[in-house]
């Protein structure tokens, strides 16, 4: 993977910063992948003959009288069926011990799927977890992140949502994982006995921030090429997209760009949707579904990053900690998944939107019975039932740890509506109430 | 701009690159905003002069530069960002340059290339108006084709200087869009020939009309909370700011479904591939119910995604309004709809922020209110050179970040656009769609004497104040919810109650309205005339009250038929059966107090 035999090797660096160095070269292309001392780097900014290099390792120890050699093409993926169960760095070296993998050479990061030769996304993509599954149904070729805390287990979430998609591969991008996530994602997966379906390109923390930018393409264009080449159902796990986002603004700012909101540059937005914007149903039945993770900072959703990201994927699941029954559960109401209207109650069955939507709004009049009740309010039979029911939706339907098929999920739906209330207290339409309600 | 000769078009070579920013040392005269190729062994890169410093060209590139070399030649076109104006536009898919996107074979959007926005083979019936002899100017009609079941205007160009006498005029037949229609002398005494496509500068607004009188008349949407309480008007603008989640494009997709407009142009700028394929998957399924054909024959949609090349974003918003501009030039009603321009705000920064610009507010460029405003001063309605009347009205979104409308996008465009319907993350999560906030929005048409002359004389006679009047109940109705929940249900008398419920009956009986619903998503004005007579007189009745459970018992049951009449068939014997079920219930309001009133 290092320079050709016969490149030029350039040893006169003008001028180095903590993330850069700019020489004098020639006959340079830009994006092209360069080395400098062996450190891999690319060209961002050509100024008549000075090349300024964006070293990913950072600088440190680079030397004026560094060795630089340009390889002539930009960074690129060797993809093939042989990827299965390996593990890689950002610049999609093995770091298993395994040997290097051998496929057809690929520039990452290209184009994206023309509009007109894209499927309405419309096939179910079930995880088990009723959060999910029941109140933001998924579908292939979606892209959705989850909103969390940095306390909250969302690596184990997106884990076991990974093992249980049914997806024909599953592609995770590690961007500054903690080295303990990262070997419990490899102990899940190896663990799970379906490490052929599972190719991972992983950047720990202890790695160089600016790597991180090179995760994301490396993850999408191996995806790409399951999804496109072979048809198959790929599932691009990304975690922590802010910390890819952060590592943005490392390079921003290094090269003098005006910071917009919250000190992050200003192309933020199109940043992240050439990455999201991968996600894409194809007519052949291929599909890439992009599952992401942005941390959050106190559950702030207006800061840039989940804001921008909001803008772009097609809605968020939300994590939040349910102090009543000790766990953590999908929110039912700062979540939602914008393309779910495609499958609920087509794909599943016909009562899936309006148990749906009457569990949600049972749900929420608890809420207003909790406020009530922490005022000091009286509680009437009505808020005392819908309490009681609250905390059994939170523990058998909205924690993360469920994993039971879309009907059972419905049943379930219908035990607790029909066990705490009236029927006329649920709202649902007559024709379906005849059907499911079963009142003892 | 200035025209050269083919022989001496300029030519230079790449010196920088940064980005998609790039500078090129020419060898002759250049123009702001001209159009140049990089030539490179795989292809051809369109670009635009964005800036010029002596022998030095500063150019945005609108693809991605990967691979570019300093040294790579470059050749100026002589003409700034053109689009073809001609038959075939309708139905069809562009990208932001007008590429037409079911033209390009593979999957994936390779760079540089181009797929030509008009089939230049399909042939058309042309039948002549202008006749031989005829004086004629720009932007007059010489002839017609049928497109997708529309009068199509051949016309003089756009670019046309000055007016000129036709030699002849082609006799009714099929000819290709090619072929000569008729031909002219310019002033000069030059030999002109027209045919069916012209090329305009997407840049600089089409001015071939007569005159630009303020816009009068209603353009309706089919959404009682617009039509009603902020109506647009034929040749308006508005513009729809919100957070992300409050149902912005649900809310543009239903415009486009219900618009009452001959064409509707779609502007998908820098947002999700997936909402432009539910349009090329739903219009061509979905009948318009004033014409019986689908809905994607009176549509063009011009799409620049959001992984689509930034630098074409702010090219894509442009295409779509010369292509507005055309049709509204055939005399027809157009509705141009933008979403987002808070995307096209931000290519604009972006390359502001590599030209080094000094930034303004958010490091915005300093002239963004400026280019906001000079786009939205493109629409309206006019007088065209036969007398007749077009027009283009235009509704953007804007995606404010944080969802703070206290930015610059949203308070530029405040600035111009005359109808602002914000919706609200509030509404959205109690479900109260559309989200469009019922106070704080506006229409400032409402204000216009001759759009309050138009209904009176179309609608009903004091409509317009009776919308005003809505409007104070809603306030009044928000004052009141205020005092009840700082001083609680029983420490406020029961006007209060009465108050705020009176306003919770126009919100949920009148101005939520059910997207998906097949009979509620589209209300006509008819039939919005009918319910809000109904709704108003109920809601300025004074029924007497003992208790606060009593006015909230009474207002949420009358919400309950309201809605059952909204769901209904307009006029139907279901529709009936719940109007004298509402009926008789406030009946029994009336007559219960005034049997308390006897004892």
């Amino acid at each position: 993977m290092k320079g050709k035999a016969f490149s030029k090797i350039y040893t006169n660096l003008t001028k180095i910063t903590k993330a850069t160095c700019t020489l004098k070269a020639d006959g340079v292309g830009y994006q092209e992948l360069a080395f400098v001392d062996g450190r891999p780097a690319q060209v961002v900014k050509l100024i008549g003959d000075e090349v300024t290099l964006q070293i990913f390792k950072g600088t440190e120890g680079i030397g004026t009288d560094s060795e630089v050699v340009f390889t002539g093409k930009p960074p690129t993926i060797k993809v093939s069926k042989g990827m299965g169960g390996r593990f890689f760095n950002a610049y999609g070296e093995p770091i298993d011990g395994g040997p290097e993998v051998e496929g057809e050479e690929r520039e990452i990061g290209g184009p994206s799927v023309n509009p007109v030769r894209r499927k309405k996304p419309s096939q179910l993509l079930a995880t088990g977890i009723a959060g999910i599954d029941l109140n933001n149904t998924l579908v292939t070729g979606q892209k959705i992140p989850f909103f969390a805390d940095p306390n909250e287990p969302y690596n184990q979430v997106l884990a076991s949502v990974a093992l249980r998609a049914n997806a024909d591969k599953i592609i995770l991008g590690g961007m500054g994982l903690s080295n303990d996530d990262y070997l419990y994602f490899r102990d899940t997966f190896t663990n799970a006995g379906e490490l052929e379906k599972i190719i991972s390109f992983i950047n720990t923390a202890e790695d160089p921030p600016v790597e991180r930018l090179l995760i994301p393409d490396m993850a999408c264009t191996a995806g790409e090429f399951f999804a496109n080449d072979l048809q198959q159902k790929v599932l691009v796990l990304l975690t922590d997209m802010t910390l890819f986002a952060d590592a943005l603004s490392i390079v921003a700012n290094k090269m003098d760009q005006i910071p917009s909101k919250d000190s992050m540059p200003g192309s933020l937005y199109s940043d992240l949707a050439r990455i999201y914007e991968k996600a894409v149903q194809f007519d052949h039945g291929g599909s890439l579904t992009i599952i992401a993770v942005t941390t959050l900072n106190e559950g702030d959703i207006t800061h840039a990053i989940p804001d921008n990201t909001g803008y772009i994927t097609e809605g968020q699941l939300f994590l939040r900690r349910d102090t009543e029954i000790g766990k953590t559960i999908i929110d039912p109401f700062r979540s939602l998944s914008r393309l779910k209207q495609n499958v609920i109650g087509k794909t599943t069955r016909e009562d899936h939107p309006q148990v749906m939507n009457s569990l949600v709004r049972l749900y929420a009049d608890a809420m207003s019975a909790r406020t009530k009740r922490e005022n000091g309010f009286d509680l009437t039979d009505y808020d005392q039932r819908t309490l009681e029911f609250a905390k059994d939706y939170s523990e058998r339907l909205l924690a993360v740890d469920i994993n039971i098929p879309v009907e059972k999920m419905l049943d379930r739906g219908w035990e607790m509506m029909s066990k705490y209330f009236e029927a006329h207290e649920v709202g649902i339409k007559e024709e379906l109430m005849e059907k499911y309600w079963k009142k003892n | 701009m200035s025209s050269r000769s083919d022989d001496s078009m300029t030519k230079g070579t790449i010196t920088n690159i940064i980005a998609n920013l790039i500078t090129v040392k020419v060898d002759g005269p250049i123009s702001q905003n001209e159009i140049c190729y990089v030539i490179t062994s795989r292809n051809k890169l369109r670009s635009e002069v964005i800036k010029v410093e002596g022998d030095t060209a500063f150019a945005q590139v609108f693809e991605i530069t990967t691979g570019l070399k300093v040294g790579d030649p470059v050749e100026f076109s002589g003409a700034m960002l053109e689009i073809e104006l001609g038959p075939g536009i309708l139905s069809q898919n562009f990208d932001g340059l007008q590429n037409n996107l079911d033209g390009l074979e593979e999957t994936f959007l390779e760079p540089g290339k181009i797929a030509p926005a008009l089939d230049a083979n399909k042939k058309y019936e042309f039948r002549p108006i202008a006749k031989k002899g005829q004086v004629v100017k720009a932007g007059d009609w010489l002839g017609e084709v049928t497109e997708n079941n529309i009068s199509h205007k051949i016309m003089v160009p756009f670019s046309f200087e000055g007016e000129t006498t036709l030699i002849s005029v082609a006799a009714q037949g099929e000819m290709t869009i090619k072929d000569e229609v008729a031909a002219a002398e310019d002033n000069k005494g030059r030999a002109q020939s027209f045919n069916m496509v012209q090329k305009w500068p997407v840049k600089i607004p089409v001015r071939a009309y007569k005159d630009k009188p303020r816009p009068f008349n209603i353009l309706q949407t089919g959404l009682r909370v617009i039509d009603t309480l902020n109506p647009i008007t034929e040749g308006g603008t508005g513009f729809i700011p919100g957070p992300f989640g409050t149902g912005k494009t649900v809310l543009q997709h239903a415009i486009a479904k219900n618009g009452d407009a001959d064409i509707i142009i779609v502007t998908a700028c820098g947002e999700r591939a997936n909402e432009v394929v539910e349009i090329f998957t739903e219009f061509p399924e979905l009948i318009d119910p004033r014409t019986g054909r689908t809905l994607q024959e009176r549509t063009c949609i011009v799409c620049n995604t959001s992984s689509m090349p930034v630098s074409s974003r702010e090219a894509s918003v442009y295409v779509g309004m010369t292509i507005a501009e055309y049709y509204r030039a055939m005399g027809l009603k157009v509705l141009l709809l933008a979403d987002s321009t808070s995307r096209w705000a931000q290519a604009l920064r972006e390359m502001s922020n590599r030209l080094e610009e000094l930034p303004g507010p958010d490091a915005f460029p300093m002239d963004l209110p400026a280019i906001i405003a000079n786009f939205y001063a493109r629409a309206g309605i006019v007088e065209l050179n036969s007398g007749e009347m077009g027009s283009v009205t235009f509704i953007g979104t804007v995606s404010p970040a944080g969802g703070n409308l206290k930015e610059p996008v949203t308070e530029s465009t405040a600035k111009v656009a005359r109808c602002f319907y914000a919706l609200n993350q509030g509404r959205a999560d109690s479900k109260r769609y559309p989200a469009i906030e019922t106070v704080d929005s506006y229409s400032k048409y409402l204000d216009y004497p001759e759009f309050e002359k138009f209904m009176d004389e179309h609608t009903q006679e004091g409509w317009v104040k009776l919308v005003k009047k809505a409007k104070d109940l809603l306030i009044k109705g928000a004052e009141a919810r205020t005092q009840i929940n700082i001083l609680g249900d029983d420490a406020v008398p029961v006007e209060y109650h009465r108050d705020f419920w009176r306003s919770e009956v126009i919100d949920f009986a009148y101005l939520q309205q059910d997207s998906f619903d097949d009979q509620d998503m589209n209300c006509p004005m008819d039939r919005q005339k009918f319910m809000f007579n109904m709704v108003m007189d109920l809601c300025t009745e004074d029924f007497e009250f003992q208790t606060f459970s009593e006015v909230t018992d009474f207002y949420k049951k009358m919400i309950n038929y309201l809605r059952q009449m909204n769901y209904a068939e307009f006029n139907s014997k279901e529709f009936n059966e719940h109007k004298e079920t509402l009926e008789q219930f406030v009946d029994e309001q009336r007559t219960a107090h005034e049997r308390e009133g006897v004892q």
